[in-house]
Parts: C-alpha cells; structure tokens; sequence
C-alpha cells in the first residue's frame, strides 16, 4: 500500500489479510491462493503488510472493549490516511468487525467477504473453474462460518462457488441458519474450551465426517481461518487425513482454475 | 335485566382487571431498571418483523410439529377471545348471546370456535404428552428447569383443557335447553351437537350447568390473566412489544461502547475534546460501570427479554456449548436475570414462584454473591459462549441472550481483569505485536515472500 501510495497510484481494492492470514503456516497457503486469484484476473489491488494489525475481534469478542477500540482506531487512522474505499478479505471475522464495528469508530468501507468476491468473478466469466477434472465426482460438504452466516447472512456465496466445480456437493444436516459453530469463536480459539462431554469442533467433525461417507478424497470446505483450523484439527483427531482434507474455498478455486496444485 | 348476578360479576371483573394492571406497572418498574436505550428506529421494518414473528410465528416453523400445535393454541386463543367479548358484554348487561343477531357471522364464529377448541384440547394433550411422558430433552433437562418451570408449564396446560371444556359444556346446555323449549339459538355447534344429550335432559340441571360453565369460564380468564405475569406464559403479551423492540442490525454487530471511544480519542490526541461526563438530577457525577455485573447493568430490552421467554429450550438446544456438555444454557442467563430482577426489584408480581434456586445440589456452583454476576450466573459459564449466535437465530420471540452474555464478560474483563490466563496472555500479544499470537508484526508481510521466492529463483 506504502508503494502505491508513493507512486500516487490508488488501489482498487484492499486485501485484508488478517492475522491468521499472515500467521498461520496452514492458512498462509489460502492468502497465497487468493492472491493468484487477484493476479489472475488483474484486479488492482494492496495489502497493507507490515502496517496491518489486529482489527480487534478477538478482543472485542472475549468483552476486552478498551483494546478493541483501541486496535480499530489505529487501523481507521491508517486505512483513511490511504483513502480505502473497498476492502476484501478472506476472513469472516475481520470482515464483520470492519464492516459492522469499524462504522462506529469512523471507518467507512465497502467491506467484501472473499466468498461473495469469487462468486461474483464466477459470475462475470472471469475464473472458469468449470472443465477441470480436478473435482469430479468428489464429495464436498460446506461447514458455514458463524461469522459469515447468522452473523451477517452470507449463505449462498460460498456454495455458488463450490456448486461452480463440478463436485457432488452434499449438506450436514446442521446447515445454513442452522450451522453449528466450529468452536473457535467469541476468541475460544485462544484459550481451552471449558469442560463439557467433548470438544465442539470434535461434534461438528463427526457430523462432517458422517455426511462424507466413507467414499475418501473427500473436501470438507470452509470459508475461515478459525473454521479450518478446528476442522483440520477434528479430521486429525479422527485420524481422516488420508480420506477427507480441509480446503478453503479460495484454494479450490485456485486449484480448478490451474493456479496451484 | 340486571341482576345481582350482572353485579358481582361487575365487581369480580373490575378487581380481576384492576389486579392485572397493578402487576403490569410493576414489571414495567422492574424492566426501567434497565439502562436506557433508545430502540424506535425504523418503526416500518419493526411493524413488519411483529407481523412476522410475533403474529406470523414465522420462526416457530423451524419445527413443524410443535409449530402447528402451537399455531391451534394461538389461533384458538385469539378468536375464542372474541366470544370472550360476548360473555362480557352478557355478564355486564345480562344479556343472552348478544351478538347472535349476526346471523351467518355469527354462526360461522361459533362454528370455527368450536372447531379450535377442540383443537386446542388435542394440542394441549399432546403437549402434556411431550413433557410428561417422551420428555422431550430441552424440555425436560437443564439445571434451570426446575420444579417451578415444569409446574408451570403443566398447570397451564390443563387449565386451557379445562377452560376450553367449559365453554363446551356452557354450548351443550345451552344447545340441549334450546332443544327442550323447541326454540332456536343462534349460531353453530359442530362439536356440541354430538354431546347435546352428555348432560341430560334435566332443564334445572342444564341451566345451572349452563351457569356454571359461563362462570367459570369468566372466572378462569380472569385468573389466567393475573396469573400470567408470574409465569412462562407472559410471553402470550410480551413477545409482540419484545420483538417489535429486537434487534435490525446484522447480528455480528456487538454494541460499541461510546465512553470508552472518548477515553481512546483522548489518550491519542490531547487536543480531543470529550463531551461532559453525564450529571445525575443532583448534579453528581454518573460512574460508568463498563459490563453489566447487576441486572441494572442490562439494557432495558436484556430484562423485557427475560419477561418474554418462553422457556422453550430451542435456544439451549441449538447451543454448540451446550450440545457438548458444557456449563452453559443460553435459556439458564435469561431465566437468572428473570429471577435476579424479581429477588431485586421492590415490586414483584402476586407470588414470585419463579426463583428456581431451590435446595438440592445445583449443577451450577453460584456465590453468595447478591448480584447476578456470579450470584446466578458464572464467569465458567460465560466463557463457554463461542459468539455464533444460534441461539438468538433460534429464539421464537426474538430474545438476544449473546447481548447479555458479553455484557457480563465485559465486567469481568473490565472492571476486574478476570479473564483466562490464555485469553490475557492474548490481550498482551495483541497490545505488543497487533495479532493474537506471538508473532512480530515485522513477520506479516512474510507470506508474501514465500509466494514469490519460487519464481524468483
Ligand atoms: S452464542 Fe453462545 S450461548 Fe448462544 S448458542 Fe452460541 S455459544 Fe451458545
Ligand atoms: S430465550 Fe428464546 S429460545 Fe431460549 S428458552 Fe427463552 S424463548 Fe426459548
């Protein structure tokens, strides 16, 4: 963004990478796919990069109110002193604070979920993703992010994307409205779930698992760092990771369209 | 044709109805404990979502065999209402069926009423069914379904039986009396005319039954009425003011606390001009408690949602915390802040049975504590809560129990630094480096490196 900045150039669109985006060694390889993706279709866009921080939701969530503001107001000062009109982002949790908290502390942005963004490259012929072999006949079922879905009514997005490939798409029977929480929300991503009969992820990957069946090579697709890491960690914790692997829908569309493997 | 009989039915009514607005005023006293929140935007979009959910049942539907039962009882109890005019108007003016002269209206009102009454007796029997005897889990389970809750729910239940079978006795008397006098009554009586010989054929007998049947059913409404505010039941009223009043915004969006935007402004600019700390009426300083340790904490709308809750359990049900075994039971806060109100409000309804704390071994370890923080709920509780809101997506009276839930969180985190370890160890990853982990904000950029090393070598 500095450079662009620099060269007096303006983006059309600011990445937002999120810090599990720039992080976490798995989901890394999705911000690298959705990168191709912008560079496939010659999107002008920026990343902040080293001058990105927290947008705060963890904070925010876990009732740290004092810290949230305090992260979304050092980000608004940045994000206005670049003039950001539109920002994207892979991130379901970064995506509802910017668009829904970040208003209330000055920062007015046209925020986009990476979900709704690739659905409307679909749409606009600019990824074919149809054509590949890579995704016939596989079984792939779509584990709604909280944030995402309930939080912000973002269903369908991400399942136009995957009914794009021509993959057999299958539902849980927890689904949509009714999803049920990965378990790493409400910042329980960084503290050990309270006692109970068992983990929550554990639930949702049982239920994932039991859609799949048994066939193998099967995806279990998801639209959020927090989701990927519990669900990778469910199939682990079942020892699946040779029949079921956990994909975000960016890398799938990255891998139809020929970008990466 | 006034009577003794028209003026102690005056009397019972005007103390009937006079007893139920003294009670609506102190609940309205205990929800203005709240703070205020001003929530009259968009009446528009409101209106439409009372329409919906609260006349419509629209969120019922997400499971249809209860819906539809429920829907009988509903639909019974608004057009039965009707008829409940008629018996007022009778027992005022000691009339008989005054709106008979509607000739086919009427007919088809009584003929749709009896239809629903019965109706309402076979939902209300398979309700019983439900609790009592497959126990249905949300129903039947949870360390807040107590004695009370249970009762309550059952007593209500065969009261609607019994009423609805009154008003078919006071139907068949008067049905078989017509019959014996060779006179005609007005309207129509599918259900009654198979029973019009259940009573005999004695006319002293069928008056005073007849009677009797008029006036319990009057009797019973009043009673209903005055028992409502202490119950489950309330929620017949509040759900159409609580879910005028619920939440427009996308669900994701937390409330912003505009105090501490001041604080924040003023640390990073000392040119910034807070506005003035707000005054009480005798001048002194209002202090701001961040979170909600108290029910007087809670906005208004958090404790008109505790007096609208069904205690239905969909909430609980759907709540991933809950599903695997953890303390939490987004049904348990709302109930607690329903209780702790009552414990705490100057003013509690006719008999207050609701407190479910009741002696025996409680599941919950609560303090001694006198607030609703810790003395009804906990802090394990609280941070079970993953924030997805399933359980405000399942509520059917639009109840926001995740409001509640951060408020308290924030007191605990705010006012007394009791997060997890885990959790504050994240708060001071996120102070230093701006992400939740130990990482260095000097690293972010690094994934982008490793996208272009490869064609870069
Ligand atoms: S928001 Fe919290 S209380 Fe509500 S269903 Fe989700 S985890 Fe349970
Ligand atoms: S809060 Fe809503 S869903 Fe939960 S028990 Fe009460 S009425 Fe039912």
């Amino acid at each position: 963004m500095a450079e662009m900045a620099a060269s007096g150039e303006e983006p059309e669109i600011l990445f937002w990478v999120g810090c599990a985006g720039a992080f976490d060694d798995r989901y890394k390889r999705v911000t690298r796919a959705f990168v191709q993706i912008l560079e496939h279709v010659g999107v002008k866009y920026a990343v902040l990069g080293t001058e990105e921080s927290c947008t705060g939701d963890p904070a925010k969530r876990a009732g740290n109110e004092f810290l949230f503001q305090m992260q979304a107001i050092t980000n608004i000062e940045v994000m206005n002193a670049y003039n950001v009109k539109k920002i994207v982002t892979a991130c379901p949790h970064c995506f509802n604070t910017i668009k829904n908290e970040y208003p209330d502390l000055g920062g007015n942005y046209k925020v986009i979920h990476h979900s709704t963004f690739l659905q409307q490259l679909i749409n606009e012929g600019k990824v074919h993703v149809k054509g590949g072999e890579a995704f016939q006949g596989r079984r792939i079922t779509y584990h709604d992010s909280c944030y995402l879905g309930r939080a912000n009514n973002i269903y369908e997005a991400p399942r136009e994307v995957l009914a794009a490939l021509d993959a057999d798409l299958v539902e849980m029977k927890r689904s949509r409205a009714n999803g049920l929480c990965c378990g790493a929300g409400g910042a329980q991503m960084f503290k050990e779930p309270e006692p109970g009969r068992k983990d929550i992820n554990i639930e949702r990957t049982e239920e994932a698992l039991a859609t799949l069946g048994t066939a193998g090579n099967s995806v279990i697709a998801t639209a959020c760092p927090f989701c990927m890491v519990m669900m990778n960690d469910g199939v682990k914790n079942k020892d699946q990771e040779e029949n079921v692997q956990v994909f975000d829908i960016a890398e799938l569309v990255a891998q139809a369209e020929g970008l990466s493997k | 044709m006034i009577g003794i009989e028209n003026i102690i039915f005056l009397v019972v009514a005007a103390v009937g109805i006079g007893l139920f607005v003294w009670q609506i005023r102190k609940i309205r006293k205990n929800v203005l404990m709240g703070r205020d929140t001003v929530l009259a935007d968009n009446p528009s979009e409101r209106l439409s979502k009372v329409l919906l959910v609260a006349f419509g049942q629209q969120k019922m539907f997400k499971r249809m065999l209860p819906a539809v039962l429920h829907l009988f009882v509903y639909v019974g109890f608004l057009v039965i209402n009707i008829e409940v005019i008629e018996i007022l108007i009778d027992g005022v003016f000691g009339t008989h069926r005054i709106l008979g002269f509607a000739g086919v209206l009427y007919s088809g009102l009584m003929f749709i009423n009896e239809i629903l009454a019965a109706l309402v007796i076979v939902a209300c029997a398979v309700f019983l069914w439900r609790r009592n005897v497959t126990k249905v889990p949300r129903l039947a389970n949870g360390v807040e379904m107590r004695a009370w809750p249970k009762l309550d729910a059952n007593i209500i239940l065969v009261v609607e039986i019994v009423l609805m079978l009154a008003l078919f006795v006071f139907n068949i008397s008067d049905l078989k009396l017509a019959q014996l006098r060779g006179t005609h009554i007005a309207g129509a009586y599918p259900i009654s005319s198979l029973f019009v010989n259940a009573l005999g054929s004695d006319p002293e007998t069928l008056y005073m039954a007849g009677r009797i049947g008029w006036w319990f059913h009057i009797l019973g409404i009043l009673a209903f009425m005055n028992y409502l505010p202490s119950s489950k039941h309330f929620h017949i009223i509040m759900a159409f003011p609580n879910v005028y009043y619920s939440k427009l915004l996308p669900k994701g969006k937390f409330t912003t606390n505009p105090a501490i935007t001041h604080e924040i402004k003023a640390m990073l600019d000392p040119s910034y001009q807070p506005p003035a700390p707000e005054v009480d009426a005798e001048g002194n300083m209002v202090i701001q408690r961040f979170g909600a340790k108290d029910v007087e904490d809670l906005a208004w709308k958090q404790l008109m949602d505790a007096y609208t809750c069904t205690e239905c359990g969909r909430c609980t049900s759907v709540c991933p915390a809950n599903i695997t075994g953890k303390l939490l039971s987004p049904r348990k806060i709302v109930m607690d802040t329903r209780d702790r109100m009552e414990e705490k409000g100057e003013h509690p309804a006719i008999f207050a049975p609701n407190h479910y704390k009741e002696l025996g071994v409680e599941r919950v370890h609560v303090t001694e504590e006198n607030t609703l923080l810790r003395g009804y709920i906990t802090p394990e509780e609280l941070w079970a809560c993953t924030t997805c809101n399933a359980c405000v997506e399942s509520c059917p009276v639009n109840i926001d129990q995740l409001s509640t839930i951060m408020d308290l969180r924030r007191y605990l985190v705010l006012e007394e630094s009791a997060a997890p370890a885990s959790l504050n160890a994240m708060f001071t990853n996120i102070e230093n480096n701006g992400a939740p982990w130990a990482f260095s904000p000097a690293d972010r950029f690094n994934w982008a490196e490793e996208l272009y090393m490869p064609s870069k070598n």
